[in-house]
């Protein structure tokens, strides 16, 4: 049976995917598709691999020492261990970390590095860009008269948000989100599922997520993660309705984890 | 029967321990207040009777064994100093500075672990070896290539302090851009950034405090080393106007002067003069440097 209209087209097909950092084995073995335009989510506790699936979608393996995957992942159908250039990689995939990383920058600088690295040095296009995407993190209003001051004196929560408005300055066509919601408060947390909802549109979001109900809310299909194994995909409802699996059935009944 | 705390005993103990590494903790200011206290007794009354304050900085004429007519110009010996400091500083910021990018930034593994001892080797070599270079290898060299009648000159102990600098210099600017968090590099690669352009843009403004500090220490460095200098610059009294004079370092003079001088002479009063002069010039940096790393800490 498939879990999905036929005709979508896949944004990720990651097949006998593995994950190791030196001898530890992170993840084995994963098969999923993310398809293009929805929103992934992906639950499970801790340790279960989520966090190293993103890892590998853009390449961190690059630079964490000891880590390495095995299997395939074609993104946009192409072998991510065929993009040679990795930076132009990158630039396509906006990483959203769980704890906040407000660069040691002011506001502004934080959310135009990225297209200041790629080029663009007009200030009229910049200031565009920057509102833009402080508006689409619910953050313009709390920080517009003080678009100089470091961003990583903002609080916790602005900072994800700062974050979140600096992965979406590059227009990126995937964008991973991993845990946002940790720093942020409910009611924030809310705003910024909506802006998913509306960004859903331009581009594929993965969101891996602690809560169990975020994924219900936002995501169009999720996965299921325990110990280092995808246990089950499919579209949200039914795998929150119907799941599969025990263990997902217990999982999300909170019967663990 | 109540059990006896063995804490009891132990509150002496704490007593004890405490006042022991509060003494460790304050020697340092005893001693340092002590040197200061010893140089400024000795140059004192050369500073408050004898000194002309306008010949000691102003006049190059350095002779302190002159019988008719001695004069303590320290003018010479400041250019000197100065000269061969400045020199070493502006070779040695661009090799000490690639080195520790290269090592904190783009080195990987066992590159990485060799380079750091290697270069903390360097720092360990004797500063007579390094004069003992300027002499044997330095000088022929100068003299071969820029056909120069001596070779014992600024370019010549300006390139081995640069050497014996850089070092220490790299050591801690490395230390000031390890000190920037992983995560702002993760953060900056992951948005697309280049391995430069997160060093150019993230890595080293957020490291600027401490890499001000390393170059002033390797200032500082450069500014009391006394035995290679001596050896490598020619040591003779004169006002530079090129890189291939010979000059007369301050640390030098007093290292080849004092053991020469009648205890409590005018002479011997003199060298104590520059001896303090140097003090105070090397406090004041030394305390920059420590003023401008601790500027990280509170923004």
């Amino acid at each position: 049976m498939s879990d999905s209209p036929p005709t979508r087209i896949k944004e990720i097909e990651a097949r006998k995917l593995s994950v190791h950092y030196g001898r530890y084995t992170a993840l084995s073995g994963a098969n999923l598709d993310v398809y293009r335009n929805e929103i992934f989510g992906i639950i499970g506790p801790a340790n279960s691999g989520k966090t190293s699936f993103l890892r590998v979608l853009n390449r961190m393996d690059t630079f964490t020492p000891g880590m390495h995957f095995e299997g395939t992942v074609m993104y946009r159908g192409k072998d991510l261990r065929d993009w040679r250039n990795l930076y132009a990689l990158r630039r396509s995939v906006g990483v959203v970390f769980p704890l906040p990383v407000g660069l040691p920058l002011s506001v502004y600088d934080n959310v135009a590095l990225a297209p200041r690295l790629r080029g663009v040095r007009a200030k009229a296009e910049l200031d565009v860009t920057v509102e833009k995407c402080l508006r689409r993190a619910a953050l313009w209003d709390e920080v517009k008269d003080r678009l100089g001051a470091l961003g990583s004196l903002l609080s916790g929560g602005q900072q994800q948000r700062l974050t979140i408005a600096r992965a979406l300055s590059q227009e990126p066509d995937l964008l991973l989100l991993d845990e946002f919601s940790i720093a942020v408060d409910p009611v924030t947390t809310m705003r910024i599922e909506d802006v998913l909802k509306e960004l859903k549109s331009e581009m594929t979001i993965v969101l891996v997520t602690n809560l169990t109900q975020q994924a219900r809310r936002l995501a169009d299909r999720t996965a299921f993660f325990l110990q280092g194994q995808c246990v089950e995909v499919g579209p949200t409802s039914e795998l929150f309705s119907d799941p599969k699996h025990e263990k997902t059935q217990a999982y999300i009944e909170g019967r663990f984890g | 029967m109540q059990h006896e705390d063995v804490r009891d005993f132990h509150w002496y103990v704490d007593k004890a321990m405490a006042s022991l590494v509060f003494l460790g903790g304050i020697s340092a200011i005893v001693f340092i207040i002590g040197i200061f206290l010893f140089i400024t007794r000795e140059g004192f009354a050369f500073i408050t009777q004898s000194m002309d304050i306008r010949e000691f900085f102003f006049d190059p004429a350095w002779r302190p064994t002159s019988d008719s007519n001695p004069t303590y110009g320290a003018f010479a010996l400041i250019a000197g100093t100065a000269s061969i400091t400045g020199l070493a500083v502006l070779l040695s910021i661009p090799f000490s500075l690639g080195a520790a990018i290269y090592i904190a930034e783009f080195a990987e593994g066992r590159t990485r672990e060799i380079l750091k001892i290697l270069i903390e080797l360097l720092a360990a070599i004797p500063s007579v070896v390094w004069g003992f270079i300027g002499l044997s290898i330095m000088n022929p060299l100068i003299i071969d290539m820029f056909d120069v009648p001596v070779g014992l000159n600024i370019l010549n102990a300006g390139v081995i302090l640069a050497l014996m600098a850089a070092p220490i210099m790299t050591t801690i600017a490395e230390d000031a851009l390890k000190a920037v968090p992983d995560r702002y590099r993760e953060a900056a690669e992951a948005l697309g950034a280049t391995r430069w352009q997160v060093t150019l843009k993230i890595v080293l403004p957020a490291a600027k405090h401490g890499l001000m500090a390393a170059v002033l220490l390797g200032v500082g460095r450069g500014f009391g080393e006394t035995m290679a200098v001596l050896m490598a610059s020619g040591h003779s009294i004169n006002v530079p106007d090129g890189l291939f004079d010979s000059v007369r370092a301050l640390t030098a003079t007093i290292a080849a002067e004092l053991g020469e001088t009648a205890v409590g002479s005018e002479h011997y009063q003199a060298l104590f003069t520059l001896g303090i002069l140097l003090f105070a010039v090397t406090f004041i940096i030394n305390l920059t440097a420590d003023l401008v790393m601790r500027g990280i800490k509170r923004s």
